[in-house]
């Protein structure tokens, strides 16, 4: 049996809404079509009334879901892409990221986002928003990059009783198959060593694991050996694992599909510098998208976003250091 | 907590539903007037004061037809239905003291207060916000099998040009919720009048774009009017009929905030009809129709003006947020707060 990054998808929200008769699903073609990606696909038939067309209507998706998780309900947010949850931002992070602290009132909500550059897609449906929400305290925001996290990440951001951006990432629904769902899980806010080496540490998280760890195998058969960290969920970030490879190899890369100002990587830097400035051997360095909107032709969107070429680069220069 | 305004209420019903209005208007104003001579006293609230002033009447028919399970979003105009829906007084002014004893514990202030377990929303500052988080409580309510309930939204006319107004009034309406939108006209969005507002005649003919009932009350100064027509579009609710888009107009007969002297607004305008002040329209009504007598508005007022003063005096002696005790973590599961929040674990 083969089951991609999209099936885990699926399959975890079956399992939440079977196991949780709190959890709904509501978004834009969920219901009998199965969702723009299919990630629902059954469910409509299988949880009836329980998985539900929404309007093109992102602030009031999000907006009804608080209501209903104040009421004691866990629901789950389709974006149809992370592009369009700007048009329900307002109510993520002034009304959902808000809430407990001015009230003590939970609010259990997953709002998934489709997110990255795929070919052919564009500006606006190729958006990576994760930094734009990991900035707002009250939210977790989660990046998986394997099947496993995939399933058990989703599993677990139901049963979280904070407002959960999940940023799953689209070039991967397809791409990445596993054998079988995970039976046991890391817990959100652990970084995974994605691949062990003593040379150097690139810190990356989502499809960029898969770039990075493309470049580290095409480095190794140099006789370089490359530490590729996935952080998993960038919020909450867990730097003491990005410092422990930091300590063991003396150099960083950190590798993002989002655009170069500010962000994760920028936060990574930030973090390496401040807590551990003493274990680098030569100055960090960061690999973004281009600074410019997702273009449309996939000759250009290859090459606005990093690749496992473009990181070697990038490691090339840093091991030159 | 007050019944709801279901049938047209006999000669004594009728007499109890109005005197029980008023004087939650009254508490409403007088509470209002302290909080805004406090502010303008200078070191005594915190952050700005926003009255109802003008308002009370609308706000008060809005709550009185919600019964105890309800759920309640009101905006920054409503502290006479605030209280009317149940708050205390010594909640709402511990608020707007900064008391630690209050429901923000002083992490949000004055009309951002609530109680959202018990069906009182905490309005955030984006107007039209609330709409569709109520909707979500009655979706909620729904799906547990709470069939009772009703929600309604308190809104002014500005809040009516956002599109999580649009958004939200059309998602009610696709899940024929009982909801009501009580959308009070005070003639200005702050500054903005409303012929830079809006170009429709009335604002309650959406709702029939939106394929919902609409209904109009000429002048929401007029108590008996808004007990009547709310407390109908309540029971409509009730029975089924999906959402209620309730419009009035009034003059807002305060600034925006306390800060704002309102020099924008004419003189004709406050001297007509619509400008005329809810508590002196209801207090000549009451007395014109017997329902009580001078002497009686006079104790409800000394009652209310002490109410008022304990309420002050209570929430002063009270202790102010301490930022060494405060836990500084946004998480309800603190084990997920970021590493570099210290204070989180």
């Amino acid at each position: 049996m083969s089951i991609t990054y999209l099936d885990a998808i699926r399959e975890a929200q079956a399992r939440a809404l079977a196991e949780d008769s709190r959890v709904y699903i509501y978004g834009q073609d969920v219901g009998a079509f199965g969702g723009a990606f299919k990630a629902t696909k059954y469910l409509a038939t299988q949880f009836p009334g329980r998985v539900l067309d929404a309007p093109i209507s992102e602030d009031a998706m999000v907006g009804s879901a608080i209501g209903a998780a104040i009421e004691g309900m866990r629901p789950i947010i389709e974006m149809q892409y992370a592009d369009f949850s700007t048009v329900g931002f307002n109510q993520i992070v002034n009304n959902a990221a808000t809430l407990y602290w001015r009230t003590q009132t939970k609010c259990p909500i997953v709002i998934r986002l489709p997110s990255g550059g795929t070919p052919g897609s564009g500006p606006f449906h190729s958006q990576s928003m994760e930094a734009l929400y990991a900035t707002y305290p009250g939210l977790v925001v989660m990046t998986p990059a394997t099947v496993e996290d995939a399933y058990s990440m989703l599993l677990e951001a139901v049963e979280i009783d904070d407002p959960v951006i999940f940023c799953e990432h689209k070039y991967l629904y397809y791409h990445l198959k596993a054998d079988a769902l995970p039976t046991e899980a890391m817990p959100t806010g652990k970084a995974r060593i994605a691949r062990a080496g003593r040379d150097a540490t690139v810190v990356t998280y989502s499809a960029m694991v898969h770039e990075a760890l493309a470049m580290a195998e095409e480095l190794a058969r140099e006789g370089t050996e490359i530490e590729v960290v996935d952080l998993r969920s960038i919020k909450p970030l867990d730097t003491d694992t990005v410092l422990a490879s930091v300590a063991r190899t003396g150099r960083l890369l950190a590798v993002g599909e989002a655009w170069p100002w500010g962000g994760v990587t920028a936060e990574v830097v930030a973090r390496v510098a401040c807590d551990g400035y003493n274990l680098l051997d030569t100055a960090p360095m960061r690999l973004n998208a281009k600074e410019t909107p997702v273009p449309f032709h996939p000759n250009l969107w290859g090459t606005h976003r990093p690749t496992a070429r473009t990181i070697a680069q990038a490691v090339r220069e840093l091991l030159r250091r | 907590m007050m019944s709801g305004a279901a049938a047209p209420p006999g000669e004594p019903a009728m007499r109890e539903q109005i005197l029980t209005a008023y004087r939650w208007m009254l508490l409403g104003r007088i509470s209002d007037e302290k909080y805004a001579s406090l502010y303008l006293a200078g070191g005594k609230i915190y952050g700005g004061v926003f009255i109802g002033k003008g308002q009370e009447a609308v706000s008060v028919a809005t709550a009185m037809a919600l019964n105890k399970g309800d759920i309640y979003a009101p905006l920054i105009r409503d502290q006479a239905g605030r209280l009317a829906f149940g708050e205390s007084l010594l909640d709402a002014t511990r608020t707007y003291m900064g008391s630690r004893l209050g429901p923000m514990r002083g992490r949000d202030g004055n009309v951002h207060r609530g109680k959202p377990r018990e069906g009182y929303m905490a309005m955030i500052s984006h107007l039209g916000a609330m709409i569709s988080v109520v909707s979500g409580a009655l979706i909620a309510r729904r799906a547990k099998g709470d069939t009772a309930a009703i929600g309604a939204v308190s809104l002014g006319e500005g809040g009516t040009s956002t599109g999580a107004f649009h958004e939200a009034m059309n998602q009610a309406a696709i899940e024929k919720l009982p909801l009501l939108v009580v959308v009070t006209n005070n003639q200005y969005a702050y500054s903005t009048p409303t012929s830079r507002q809006f170009a429709c005649k009335n604002l309650a003919d959406r709702a029939a774009g939106y394929g919902i009932e609409g209904h109009t009350i000429e002048y929401g100064n007029d108590l008996a009017a808004c007990l009547e027509v709310i407390g109908g579009a309540a029971k409509r609710a009730r029975d089924g009929h999906g959402p209620q888009l309730i419009v009035t107009s009034v003059l807002r007969l305060s600034g925006h905030g306390e800060h704002d002297t309102a020099e924008y607004v004419p003189e004709s305008l406050k001297n007509s009809k619509t400008g005329a002040d809810c508590m002196q329209v209801t207090e000549q009504a009451i007395l014109a129709r017997g329902l009580a007598t001078a002497a009686d508005l006079e104790r409800w007022r000394a009652q209310a003006v002490l109410q008022v003063e304990e309420a002050v005096a209570t929430a002063r002696r009270e202790p102010a947020p301490d930022p060494d005790a405060d836990d500084w973590c946004a998480l309800a599961t603190p084990h997920l707060a970021d590493g570099f929040n210290n204070g989180c674990q």
